[in-house]
């Protein structure tokens, strides 16, 4: 590809981009989100056409005006987000679309052949909704491999997969590419890149910063060309910690019970609390209770039994409008359709939960000119990316759509700030800048309720940490003391 | 070749240019299609324009066939705007009609022009009443709202037949004519609503009504909490959830507004024209899903439903005036259908636009 442009409602997402892949690579595209990859990718893939710039492949120059011809070309894309036919079989998916006649029996056994020889192992004749999300990925691998594919374009595969499924994956990628195919692997995650990678292309701001051959960089060298500076990895950092005002606790669980979204028992039991000025980290294996912990609390899912209490008062926990006027911020963990309204625009997502209190309205009417006022104080406090406020949210990148959502919940000054995976999918820059936008919650004095995965991200940044198993509290255990092994041990339930 | 290619966004004008162009495309189809048939297009439509909008009497019948179109509209575009498919303006209206006529008749003597406020209040409650069935069902039983809405509209039907033709109901006409030809009774003449003459031009009383409600829609969906809960919901319910909007009770009130809305037009209809309970003029009227297609081509805008119905008043006027051994009888109906038609293609290029695209010949290297 050779000096791509391409422009959205005069935002540049790429600008004169070229980067070439070889036969039998598997080349990394690396950049924060934002620095335009999907753009890249959907380039390449011939669901945009580019405003400049040209494609050539195996030295031929193509033009590539919907997937179909992508296809053509040998070019196969497996997006983030699969496009399956849920009721169909593995078999009937991946020839949908072709134009030959479908042969069951055969069809099957060539995919199961094709599969074997490339070691992504899935029943052809089983229906797609029966699968699990890696099998899922292998099926849109297969698609495209059936459609001979050489040139293959992995949008984030990992997102969606557990690590022993990034490690299958990662296998057949460089068996792949062993075959004599190209891989093209879309990430912004360093230790994937670094892992399965024969050379890096960097992006950022839509530019090519940089291609690297993988076995001469190091993870540093690539986050620093991805940021564009020297990127603190870590927040630790013990001068400046929050003071934590042990006096005032802010919120309190009192034997609290409640179920999931199938009825069963999720939380069992739970007796919390955090103190104002305290991060505390609620780590656990997913599913054991955390976001329904997390979403009791902020009234949004209706408990059992047990009790909650914001800043020493006890909430009855049947509404999410009770939870938010007695200061409870909420960070969900599905960001963009729970906690913002997608389409809606950037002004109107700050003034999601404000709309109902002076000075965004008054009495029954809004006041256009506030929530307008609001927009541009808080884009230019929090340093959200956006065209302008009336852009519709869903089009900023996953940093700034996160911002948007941290800005509105903190400049609400809330009591309680209770965040779910705040950092998941994000890239290196944006991760600082969430956890900075945490630890500054908690010196202004508000009680952090982190809930997370990562335990790097928990050790780093909480005061105390505690375990969640099975819908119980497993155990508590304070930052200095904290080892990673032990609390390894509670998450998986060993005491 | 050509191809389409998703828009990033949206740009303000096209939400102009597109119905604008949609029924300019619909004009020369249609011209086509009369050429066809035998006739000049240029006189058809000349004639059509004649008959519509020309002089003070067709402007004013054309006014009196966009009123209630005009309420069934913004019955329309009000629900559509939440994503709520009320499809049931039709049973809306009529139950608007019997509801103002009980009142009319009731108080219409006794109380002369004083009666025209409680018939629309009677309207607007009979409406959003009725809608408001299929509110409750949606929003607490998740009940489909296009099945229930629909069928509300037979049941609706069948129940003013029945007050007219099958029973000894209030509304019934049950002396003189009335004994050999089941019809409704005439509405005391000191309930008629007034109209506004302006030389030869007369606007029917409904009609204003119609467009003061219109800019008050307008101002509902873009000045207050109501409105920007409403197109949070439609968005996210998920969001409007999160952030505290009570979104069950908000289905409900978007649904019983679009039903009051379409209850109000059909209140104007029996006040203003047929003075009568007339269900099969009513029920042959299809007012109601005429509306849906006003509120698509204003692009849910209240604002823009005034002209579209307006618009689409005259071509029936026109139609129901012309027709004749000359002109061609279903030629007005094939019209609107085509705006409509267009109007859909036209939605297609808003979210898609045209690219040329240049093949690269097989084998040549560039």
């Amino acid at each position: 590809m050779t000096g791509i442009t391409k422009q959205f409602s005069g935002v540049l997402a790429n600008d004169d981009v070229s980067f070439d892949v070889r036969a039998g690579e598997v080349h990394a595209l690396l950049g924060e989100n934002g620095a335009g990859k999907s753009t890249l990718s959907n380039v390449l893939s011939g669901l945009y056409h580019p405003d400049a710039g040209t494609i050539h492949i195996a030295g031929r120059r193509v033009e590539l005006s919907s997937p179909r011809d992508a296809i053509a070309c040998g070019i196969g894309m497996v997006h983030q987000h699969f496009h399956l036919v849920p009721t169909f079989t593995v078999a009937e998916n991946i020839v949908l679309g072709e134009k030959r006649p479908f042969r069951r029996k055969e069809t099957e056994e060539r995919i199961r052949a094709l599969g074997e020889e490339f070691g992504l192992p899935v029943d052809p004749a089983a229906k797609v909704w029966q699968l699990s999300v890696g099998e899922q990925q292998r099926v849109e691998i297969l698609k495209a491999l059936e459609r001979q594919a050489t040139v293959l374009i992995l949008d984030e595969p990992t997102a969606v997969l557990t690590p022993q499924e990034s490690e299958t994956l990662f296998a057949t990628l460089r068996a792949m590419a062993r075959a004599g195919r190209s891989v093209v692997f879309i990430s912004h995650k360093l230790d994937e890149v670094m892992a399965v990678s024969d050379r890096v292309t960097v992006l950022r701001d839509g530019r090519n910063v940089g291609t690297v051959e993988t076995a001469t960089t190091s993870p540093r060298e690539l986050a620093n060309l991805m940021v564009g500076r020297e990127v603190v990895f870590s927040a630790d950092d013990h001068a400046n910690r929050p003071v934590i005002d042990r006096e005032r606790v802010v919120l309190r669980t009192v034997d609290l019970h409640a179920d999931d979204s199938r009825g069963r028992p999720a939380v069992r039991g739970v007796d919390l609390s955090v103190c104002a000025g305290e991060i505390v980290a609620v780590c656990g294996v997913s599913g054991n209770g955390q976001r329904e912990l997390a979403e009791t609390i902020c009234g949004t899912r209706a408990r059992t039994s047990g009790e909650v209490f914001i800043d020493g008062v006890a909430t009855t926990g049947r509404d999410p409008r009770e939870a938010i006027e007695m200061g409870v911020a909420h960070i969900p963990e599905d960001r963009l359709h729970t906690g913002l309204a997608a389409s809606a625009s950037v002004e109107h997502n700050l003034v999601l939960k404000s709309y109902r209190r002076p000075p965004i309205s008054k009495g029954p009417l809004l006041q256009h000119r506030a929530i307008r006022k609001n927009a541009q104080e808080l884009i230019e406090r929090f340093g959200i990316k956006t065209p302008d406020a009336h852009t519709s949210t869903r089009l900023l990148s996953g940093g700034n759509v996160q911002k948007v959502l941290l800005a509105r919940e903190l400049s609400s000054d809330p009591h309680v700030l209770v965040a779910a995976s705040p950092t998941r999918g994000l890239d290196v820059g944006a991760i600082e800048t969430v956890r900075g936008l945490l630890l500054d919650a908690a010196r202004r004095g508000m009680g952090v309720l982190l809930i997370t995965e990562d335990l790097e991200e928990a050790i780093s940044l909480s005061d105390r940490i505690v375990v969640m198993f099975a819908g119980r509290l497993a155990g508590s255990v304070d930052r200095d003391n904290a080892d990673i092994t032990e609390i390894g041990l509670l998450m998986g339930g060993n005491q | 070749m050509i191809r389409l290619e998703r828009r990033a966004s949206f740009p303000k004008w096209l939400g102009w240019v597109i119905p604008i162009a949609s029924i300019a495309a619909a004009l020369v189809a249609g011209a086509l299609l009369i050429l066809v048939s035998g006739n000049d297009p240029l006189d058809t439509y000349s004639r059509i324009l004649d008959r519509a909008f020309a002089s003070g009497e067709a402007l004013s019948a054309t006014l009196i066939a966009a009123t209630p179109l005009l309420f069934t509209g913004l019955a329309a575009a009000a629900a559509f705007k939440m994503g709520v498919f009320n499809i049931g303006g039709q049973g809306q209206f009529v139950i608007g009609t019997v509801t103002a006529a009980w009142t009319g008749l009731m108080w219409g003597d006794s109380l002369g022009k004083a009666v025209i406020p409680l018939m629309i209040l009677a309207g607007v409650l009979g409406g959003a009443l009725w809608a408001a069935i299929a509110g409750v069902l949606r929003a607490w039983l998740n009940t489909n709202e296009i099945i229930t809405t629909l069928m509300l509209n037979y049941i609706a039907a069948n129940l003013a037949s029945w007050l007219i033709f099958n029973s000894r109901s209030y509304w019934r006409l049950l002396s003189g004519s009335g004994l050999q030809f089941p019809q409704g009774k005439r509405l005391p003449e000191g309930s008629d609503w007034p109209d506004l003459s302006l030389g030869s031009l007369v606007l029917p009383c409904g009609l204003l009504i119609g467009t003061a409600v219109a800019v008050g829609c307008w101002a509902l969906y873009r000045h207050t909490r109501f409105g920007f809960e409403v197109s949070i919901i439609s968005d996210s319910p998920e969001a409007a959830a999160y952030a505290g909007m009570r979104t069950k009770r908000k289905v409900l009130a978007v649904i019983a507004l679009s039903g009051g809305l379409a209850g109000l037009g059909g209140a104007a209809d029996v006040g203003n024209f047929r003075h009568v309970l007339d269900p099969k003029g009513l029920n042959q009227s299809g007012y109601g899903y005429a509306g849906i297609v006003i509120a698509a081509l204003a692009r849910l805008n209240p604002i823009a439903v005034v002209f579209v119905a307006v618009l689409m008043g005259g071509l029936s006027n026109a139609g129901r005036s012309l027709q004749g051994p000359d002109f061609p009888a279903g030629l007005v109906g094939t019209l609107q259908g085509m705006v409509l038609f267009f109007a859909l293609g036209g939605e297609v290029l808003a979210r898609y636009r045209i690219r040329r695209t240049v093949r690269i010949p097989e084998g040549v290297t560039v």
